[in-house]
């Protein structure tokens, strides 16, 4: 097992290399540093100066690759790759452009996040396995039919409108909880309400409908037949024998977002002012501030590799079958 | 007045996808299994109103997708050979069908058939002294004069002679589809209106002809009104929300199928490659597209469109006119969403071709000395296109919805381009403003919602009719 994640992780290597070099393509061999200098100071104060000067500030002044200026293992260590993409590797990220470091921001911002993206994961995941068990037990029934119009209406609404319209009714008609904000600690919990409600309610109906094709195969199955045949009930054979099976397919959609939770809902948090990684995002993108555009992809796929690794060590916990050599 | 006609490379490629889907329809027409599955959609209720409701929209992207500059008046005392000039704003048909809607343009807001701005406003009062009033529409309920009150008789006037209408061209339709359905029976007309009645012919006529209905009552009642009242209301500087939500549309159907239409050519090129040859070649395409994959697709596209939004700024002199701008960045934005859309349609066919290849008939053309490119475009391509189709299907309403969202957090379309997205986000403030304004949020989402959901429906059913393992 351990010689096994090992060599995952020497595999992800060579993939986290690759995205560094879609990266490191995309923002400095497309454009210029001149280019991002230009369209970021606006086009009446554009100067040669004013755009060396910005260059300086955030250390694009250097050769892209081969620093020729200097000697020795500074040739390579002083250039825009080495500085800005390479020493990513060691979470190492520089300054945003509001001259904060990356790193020690990310760390302050995970903590909202979290508090947001992991209750609505948990609530998420037990409401639409819920609703798909009770859709499955009531199979080709009139019940199982308008669930699932219900769901395909539901993933036809914009994430959008559940989340003006819930800010609306709840936050501004009713008066319940606060529009936006945040608070650390117990406080939090006002401000969370809303939006763990909303995004759990936005994501059911496609979940659940997923969820429910997956029951279904799985009751379609020999073992299921032959359990029936032993007089168990409906009750015991969908929770006992299908849910259990059911959760190969289940964890491989599910295991794999669990470490992306970190990184937070662009959407909600930046609706409810949520001081999270997810709101840093927007913020950053709004702002054009590369530096920290860059990091979060960075970021991201640390994460999606660690969630694959996981999906595979959640196999053999469930399925006694798989053995990971 | 002449014109020059423009073709826009989002115009080009919506009509290529076009012409895509006209030799589909001659081949399944052909082929026997292919027709037969496709009947299998028809035969579905929910397929057949959703293909209605889907034409509907086609129809009107496909007229906002003629695109053209007017020419403008000579002026006076030019030589008499002096070049043409056209206007640099570019228009499409559905703008010349939508002129009163595209020119009559209210102050500010109003509700939908309102004849009265949305909030009261300080005017100067003929006789000396100003009083605060509600403005009268310059537009709205302009025919009423000045006695509005015969607004609520007005409009059941009209909506009596819409819906009149309305049934009566659905008579007709539904008359023409009951001839042609006895023809092709070969016995009465009695019997085939009883057939369609009861829902028991092969096609599921029944229903779309209650979807036609629906369509045509919304339609017609739109064309009534729509020359007399802001139907949707207007927005905040006075565009008329219908206008807008039409001209929504044709962004929506670009982004829901170019985006496929794009990536196709590799995700299934390199699919079937990797699938087929195996060894490194199969090593490097997957390296690809983990590669892709792990990188959150959000920030991506974000990374992307930042640094394209950089490009289409330092070289303004590809660009004629700003509508040429602004459809560079929707092609732009459909090649990225493409981008990090295209991995999983790869890996699903590399899946199906190392299946494929194990199996006789290749084994077969192999021994046969049939080189690789035949085999896989003569035995392995058709065997796989029916993923493809699916992929095509599932994926466009989720691109729909990802548009509005990425438009919204200020990566999707240019800000000058209509669409769904750009339409919420000018209205995201406005729920907090006293009165209330919710028509131009509430008719984006409405027009979003029967789009999307129509797309779901048909690609349930398209999905089921030709995915082997459901049958």
């Amino acid at each position: 097992m351990f010689a096994y994640v090992l060599r995952r992780l020497l595999y992800a290597l060579p993939i986290l290399i690759g995205v560094n070099l879609v990266t490191f393509g995309l923002f400095f061999v497309v454009n210029s540093p001149d280019d991002m200098a230009r369209m970021q100071l606006g086009v009446k104060r554009v100067t040669p100066e004013a755009i060396e000067r910005w260059k300086a500030e955030r250390g694009y002044d250097r050769p892209l690759f081969f620093n020729g200026a200097v000697h020795g293992s500074a040739q390579v260590m002083d250039t825009i790759f080495f500085q800005k993409s390479l020493k990513m590797f060691s979470f190492d990220f520089g300054r945003a452009d509001d001259g904060r470091d990356i790193a020690q921001e990310i760390r302050d911002r995970m903590g909202p996040s979290l508090a947001l993206a992991l209750p609505t994961f948990v609530l998420g995941l037990v409401a639409s396995v819920s609703l798909a068990l009770i859709l499955v037990f009531f199979r080709a029934s009139y019940l199982d039919f308008w669930g699932v119009v219900l769901c395909v209406a539901m993933m036809s609404i914009s994430s959008l409108f559940y989340i003006i319209g819930g800010q609306w009714l709840v936050s501004k008609l009713w008066a319940l909880v606060p529009i936006s904000g945040y608070a650390p600690g117990l406080d939090a919990t006002r401000f969370l309400v809303l939006p763990v409600a909303i995004s759990v309610i936005a994501g059911v109906g496609s979940s659940a409908r997923w969820y429910r094709t997956i029951f279904l195969e799985e009751i379609s199955r020999d073992y299921v037949r032959t359990a029936r045949a032993k007089g168990l009930s409906e009750r015991v054979v969908l929770f006992r024998h299908v849910l259990k099976n059911a959760m190969i397919p289940i964890l491989t959609g599910v295991v794999v977002v669990i470490p992306l939770l970190f990184m937070g809902s662009l959407l909600v948090e930046s609706f409810f002012g949520i001081p999270g990684l997810g709101s840093y995002t927007i913020d950053a993108i709004n702002a054009q501030d590369f530096a920290v555009v860059r990091a979060m992809v960075f970021i991201g796929s640390v994460l999606y590799i660690v969630g694959l690794i996981l999906t595979d060590i959640s196999y053999t916990l469930v399925d006694p079958r798989v053995r990971l050599e | 007045m002449g014109f020059l006609p423009v073709l826009l490379w989002t115009d080009a490629l919506f009509f290529l996808l076009l012409g895509i889907g006209v030799v589909t329809i001659v081949h399944v027409r052909r082929e026997a299994p292919l027709r037969a599955a496709w009947r299998r959609v028809g035969s579905r209720p929910s397929g057949m109103a959703a293909a209605v409701i889907l034409l509907a929209f086609l129809v009107i992207g496909l007229v906002d997708s003629l695109h053209f500059r007017q020419q403008l008046p000579t002026t006076e005392g030019a030589p008499a050979n002096a070049p043409i000039a056209y206007s640099s704003e570019v228009l499409s048909a559905l703008d010349m069908l939508l002129a009163p809607l595209r020119t009559r343009v209210e102050k500010t807001y109003s509700a939908p058939f309102a004849t009265e701005l949305y909030a009261r406003e300080t005017v100067e009062l003929p006789g000396g002294g100003q009083a605060r009033i509600y403005p009268r529409l310059a537009w709205g309920g302009a025919h009423l004069g000045e006695d509005i009150g015969e607004r609520d008789a007005d409009l059941a006037t009209r909506l009596a002679t819409g819906l009149a209408g309305a049934l009566e061209l659905w008579v007709a339709v539904a008359a023409i589809l009951v001839v042609i359905l006895a023809r092709r029976r070969g016995n009465g007309m009695r019997e085939a209106a009883r057939a369609v009645w009861r829902g028991e012919t092969v096609l599921a006529w029944r229903s779309a002809l209650v979807t036609l209905g629906g369509v045509l009552v919304v339609s017609i009642l739109a064309i009534k009104l729509a020359p007399y009242y802001h139907v949707f209301g207007t927005d905040k500087v006075g565009q008329d929300v219908l206008y807008l939500s039409l001209k929504s549309v044709r962004t929506a159907l670009i982004i829901g199928t170019l985006t496929t239409l794009v990536m196709l050519p590799f995700a299934v090129a390199l699919g079937i490659i990797a699938g087929y040859l195996g060894g490194w070649v199969d090593d490097v395409i997957q390296y690809v597209y983990t590669v892709l994959n792990a990188i959150p697709g959000v920030l991506l596209i974000a990374a992307a469109v930042l640094m394209m939004q950089v490009v289409i700024d330092t070289h303004p002199q590809w660009f004629s006119t700003a509508a040429e701008r602004a459809d560079a960045r929707l092609l732009a934005l459909c090649l990225i969403l493409g981008i990090t859309s295209w991995t999983g349609l790869c890996r699903l066919l590399r899946g199906e071709t190392l299946k494929l290849r194990e199996l006789e008939y290749v084994q077969a053309a192999r021994a046969f000395g049939v080189g690789t490119p035949a085999i896989l475009r003569r035995h392995v391509l058709p065997n796989v296109m029916h993923i493809v189709l699916i992929a095509l299907v599932m994926d466009f309403s989720g691109l729909v919805l990802a548009e509005a969202v990425l438009s919204y957090v200020g990566i999707g379309v240019d800000p000058t381009t209509i669409s769904f997205g750009t339409m919420i986000n000018m209205a995201r403030a406005e729920l907090a403003r006293e009165p209330m304004v919710w028509w131009s949020l509430m008719a984006a989402f409405a027009f979003m919602f029967v789009l999307v959901l129509s797309a779901n429906l048909f690609a349930d059913v398209v999905r089921d009719a030709f995915d082997p393992r459901r049958s």
